[in-house]
């Protein structure tokens, strides 16, 4: 499909898919934001919920976030090379990235099996429904950005499109952000 | 950076035009004019829904117990999915796809002098998520059950669990179906932001670009900004509803008051998304059939991203009864009163482009100035609701009804006619009938009136919201109340008569209207300078931008306009 | 402008009216004033032969002054209209005067129900008279509520004291008020709570001294008769919708 003109202009300096994803990410800010506070508000305001919250495994949560900034390494590492105009070796480095997310994907189907076994699900109560919702929808952003990552990975490879892998890059990293905020608040508060 | 020359054919490589299969031309277009049509034909099919349901429910007001002509006999039931999903689809799957899908999509490119949006195919997925989200909502009132009956503000516990509401899955289409649509929306704003401030012509600068532009922008931002909170919320209901989570359900350890402000932080500003679009349409009609500059353009805009920044910070005037800290209400009644500020200053700047104008009342500025003289009654009867102390009477009453009429009207309806009258030629390349026109202006405006203005009355009488029948309360079923009640009823039915004139009109200028040359209306935007309607690619070469949008009566000048692209 | 409609009978119900007026008189000026304006201005640059529009920014004074002077004003109508707001909301809603007596208001799809204190004038004693879809309250007494509700969000409303508080469940929630004259009217439940929301209604009589002590004697009496072994949960001989006793 060949891309329209309006795509290639810059009136404001800045490439168009870049600024695309900031955009994005204003939008993701706010749906994070809406769950988190509110899940702020709760937690304040349910001292029980404390008591809940000590059940979650501080360890898997600090693996978790170890391998999701060494995957936010690699995509760092991939844009370096798409900037050298190496499309090989930065699609390699996003496969990484990939790797990562689907580590930390199975990381948490293991811990979600074994608090689920354990008889903390969904409905256990109030931390309980905001630590698999918040988690949720996190983790469905983490599917939905290496899926992108594939598509990006697979034309870089071909040094097709290369401005992409920066921009994918970005939104690698809010999602690392994101869970930067859910590990203190769903880990280590307790 | 902008380039000083011109650039060449529209879509680079595009080399011979081919062949467009029905599929690829109608249905999985890229071209940012056919989604515009998909968006706002969409929105005008969901519209005559959404009316037709007005039409049963008052009916049922009107004449209690009786049966409705293409309906039958209203349930309680009924009465209330009806009065739910006539909200949800007007402002959800009418106002927003035809004010900002649809001029946005056909608008922006063009007045930005670029060939296409930045991002053709995100475009095309975003009318395909919003066209499901319209299939699963009119499916939801088809299902067991029924549509969602607890109103278009869904609040919990009501909306969350099934055995209150009794329509389970009425109501869990309704959240999935309001989801869609909010995706739909954050997805097709990309490219509006993006091509509006990516895009432009060479030589085109931030404040050469037309009005409706800068609106439809701000208002994609304003959506994009405000609406995560009500996508967690609708997660989080949706778990509710279906998954036995208890995040608003006090029985499992919830607070309902959690999905209100989740609700109205995205509420509120989302009534400014609307206002919006229809604020620059009304602008740039006016400049156009005023023959005049608009008045202060710059501070028109920076008063519009004032009132955008404001419009987060009052939305709990929606709820200062609902149990909140009291406390909390005297604030909200200081920045919802104050908001009223930067709005009032817009009308001043809106009606300062009359003066010194030469104005000529064609059928879209007509559209325009009723805008502006409907849109100030509900302005100005917010004020009202605003003042926490006269809210504490007038909440849930129909003058809460009616004052969001008079906002919502002017927005979905007048605005959206000045719209499509005016740039119509452009869009279809044939003029429509100025008679016809005019006689549909009056015989919507003068109804319009007649329904809204006894709903004020009724709620001064202290008539509360969604009600099927009076006849239970003693104080609101004397007959004059009854007979206000008949004559909204009888001004809707003759309103809705008048849209049939519109329906002719529409239809048959499309097919067999006068032919439209480039630019019948001797406006200066770019739009205007292509053929009607513009080929695909928009320009054979691509314009360049010399001045801003509203030269018109310039004192250098013999003829009484100035097309942005005309050399100097 | 609402006693047109609407009787006023509650010790708070004037101020609501007032501050509605003074809303109108404000804002009803600056309405007219731009209306006027507007439409005089449409007829006054109508299109006509020979005549140019103008070329104005915006930046002109002499028209800028036209939009900054009202702007001024409009500030000082706003602030006014503020500070009796917020005056008429507290107190309503942040004051709570000593209560004469005290009901419990309980709503439920799609019933109200009422407990008011017996003749030993406590609340939440064996002697309490319950009833369903009827508040009687004396005139001149000021009377704390506690609203609750069972299911859903209900909102309960009496237009004639300008009262409205929405009840949630799992919460109790006082108010006040104070009737200021005698006669019966519309209760209503404002928040759409189901299909049940529409015959939501209630009546509330307010009775002089002499009428309510005579309600309140004879409903007491039944219950402490009725009573040997049931517990003080049994609804008292409910009156009947239409009322008088």
């Amino acid at each position: 499909m060949l891309r329209p003109l309006a795509t290639t202009r810059s009136a404001m300096g800045i490439p168009t898919g870049r600024l695309a994803v900031w955009w994005v990410l204003v939008s993701e800010i706010v749906i994070f934001g809406g769950i988190l506070v509110s899940y702020i508000m709760h937690r304040l305001g349910h001292a029980s919920w404390a008591e809940q919250a000590a059940h979650t495994n501080v360890w898997i949560g600090a693996f978790n976030t170890f391998v999701l900034l060494t995957s936010s390494l690699s995509a760092v590492l991939a844009h370096q090379a798409a900037e050298q105009g190496n499309g090989p070796k930065a699609a390699r480095l996003l496969m990484a990235t990939i790797g990562g997310g689907a580590v930390f994907l199975l990381v948490k189907s293991f811990e979600w099996t074994s608090e689920i076994t354990s008889g903390f699900t969904l409905q256990s109560g109030g931390f309980w429904s905001y630590y698999y919702t918040a988690a949720g929808v996190h983790a469905f952003h983490v599917i939905a950005g290496m899926v992108v990552m594939g598509f990006v990975a697979a034309s870089a490879m071909k040094n097709q499109d290369l401005h992409r892998v920066e921009n994918v890059g970005i939104y690698w990293h809010f999602v690392d952000i994101v869970w930067i905020f859910l590990f203190p608040l769903l880990y280590i508060a307790k | 950076m902008a380039h000083a020359h011109a650039e060449p054919h529209g879509t680079p490589g595009h080399g011979g035009h081919h062949e467009q299969t029905f599929f690829q031309k109608y249905i999985f277009s890229t071209d940012h004019k056919m989604i515009a049509m998909q968006y706002t034909f969409t929105g005008l099919a969901m519209g005559m829904i959404g009316a037709f349901m007005a039409y049963v429910f008052r009916m049922q007001l009107a004449f209690p117990g009786s049966s409705v002509p293409g309906f039958g006999v209203v349930s309680p039931g009924e009465y209330n999915a009806l009065v739910t999903n006539h909200g949800s689809i007007m402002i959800f799957w009418v106002a927003m796809p035809v004010l900002i899908a649809g001029f946005g999509n056909f608008l922006i490119p063009l007045m930005c002098g670029c060939d296409d949006m930045v991002f053709p195919r995100v475009n095309r997925l975003s009318y395909q998520l919003f066209f499901l989200s319209a299939v699963v909502l009119v499916a939801s009132l088809f299902v067991q059950g029924g549509g969602f009956a607890g109103a278009w503000t869904a609040y919990p516990p009501l909306s969350a669990v099934g055995k209150y509401n009794l329509t389970p899955l009425g109501a869990t289409l309704w959240v999935i179906a309001v989801a869609l649509e909010f995706v739909a929306f954050l997805l097709g704003g990309i490219n509006f932001i993006t091509t509006a401030m990516n895009s432009r012509a060479p030589g085109m600068k931030a404040f050469d670009v037309p009005m409706v532009v800068w609106m439809i922008v701000i208002a994609s931002i304003l959506f994009m900004a405000s609406v995560g909170p009500l996508i967690a919320g609708a997660v989080m209901l949706l778990f509710d509803q279906t998954l036995g989570t208890g995040f608003f359900n006090p029985g499992r350890g919830g607070d309902p008051i959690l999905w209100q402000h989740l609700f109205w932080f995205f509420g509120h500003p989302e009534v400014y998304v609307v206002l919006l679009p229809a604020l620059g349409i009304v602008a740039d009609v006016m400049a156009v059939f005023a023959r005049k500059k608009l008045f202060a353009y710059r501070t028109t805009v920076y008063t519009i991203i004032a009132t955008g920044v404001l419009s987060f910070f009052v939305w709990a005037h929606h709820q200062f009864i609902a149990g909140i800290d009291p406390r909390m209400a005297n604030v909200f009644t200081i920045t919802t009163v104050l908001i009223s500020i930067p709005i009032a200053e817009t009308c001043f700047l809106y009606i300062a482009t009359l003066y010194g104008g030469s104005i000529r009342l064609t059928t879209p500025m007509l559209w325009a100035l009723a805008f502006l003289a409907e849109f100030l009654i509900g302005g100005v009867t917010g004020i009202y609701l605003g003042a926490s102390g006269a809210d504490i009477y007038f909440h849930d009453t129909y003058f809460v009804v009616a004052h969001f009429h008079y906002t919502f009207f002017p927005i979905a309806i007048i605005a959206v006619f000045a719209g499509l009258t005016f740039w119509f030629p452009k869009m279809f390349g044939r003029m429509m009938n100025e008679t016809l026109g005019k006689i549909h202006f009056w015989g919507t405006i003068i109804p319009f009136n007649l329904i809204f203005i006894p709903l004020f009355i009724l709620g001064a009488a202290g008539e509360h919201r969604r009600i099927f029948d009076y006849s239970t309360f003693p104080e609101l079923a004397r007959p004059e109340l009854q007979a206000l009640r008949i004559i909204a009823t009888v001004s809707l039915l003759v309103m809705l008569a008048f849209q049939f004139v519109f329906l002719y009109n529409f239809v048959r200028s499309m097919i067999a209207g006068p032919r439209a040359e480039k630019n019948p209306w001797k406006s200066n935007t770019l739009e205007w300078t292509t053929e009607s309607p513009p080929p695909h690619g928009n320009w054979v070469e691509m314009p360049v931008v010399y001045r801003g949008p509203y030269e018109y009566n310039h004192p250098d000048r013999a003829e009484d306009y100035w097309p942005q692209n005309e050399k100097p | 402008m609402i006693e047109g409609f609407v009787r006023s009978l509650s010790s708070y119900s004037r101020d609501i009216d007032q501050l509605i007026l003074l809303v109108t008189v404000l804002v009803g000026f600056w309405f007219v004033l731009a209306e006027v304006m507007f439409f005089w201005l449409i007829f006054h640059f109508r299109a006509r032969e020979g005549v140019k529009g103008q070329y104005l920014t915006g930046k002109e004074k002499h028209v800028k002054v036209w939009i900054n002077t009202p702007h001024y004003f409009i500030i000082a109508c706003d602030i006014v209209i503020i500070v009796a707001a917020i005056r008429v909301w507290m107190l309503i809603k942040q004051t709570l005067p000593p209560a004469d007596e005290t009901v419990r208001v309980v709503a439920e799809q799609w019933t109200w129900s009422f407990q008011h204190a017996g003749a030993d004038g406590a609340p939440d004693t064996a002697d309490d008279i319950r009833t369903t879809d009827e508040l009687r309250v004396q005139v001149g007494k000021t009377y704390h509520f506690l609203l609750e509700s069972k299911d859903v969000l209900h909102s309960f409303s009496v237009p004639v004291f300008r009262l409205k508080q929405d009840a949630i469940p799992g919460r109790t929630i006082t108010g006040w008020f104070k009737p200021t004259g005698t006669g019966t009217h519309d209760i209503q439940c404002t928040e759409i709570c189901g299909i049940g929301h529409g015959v939501m209604g209630a009546r509330i009589v307010i009775e002089t001294a002499e009428q309510h002590a005579a309600w309140v004697s004879k409903n007491t009496k039944l219950v402490a008769a009725a009573s040997t072994t049931t517990a003080a949960d049994t609804t008292a001989g409910a009156p009947s919708r239409a009322g008088a006793n």
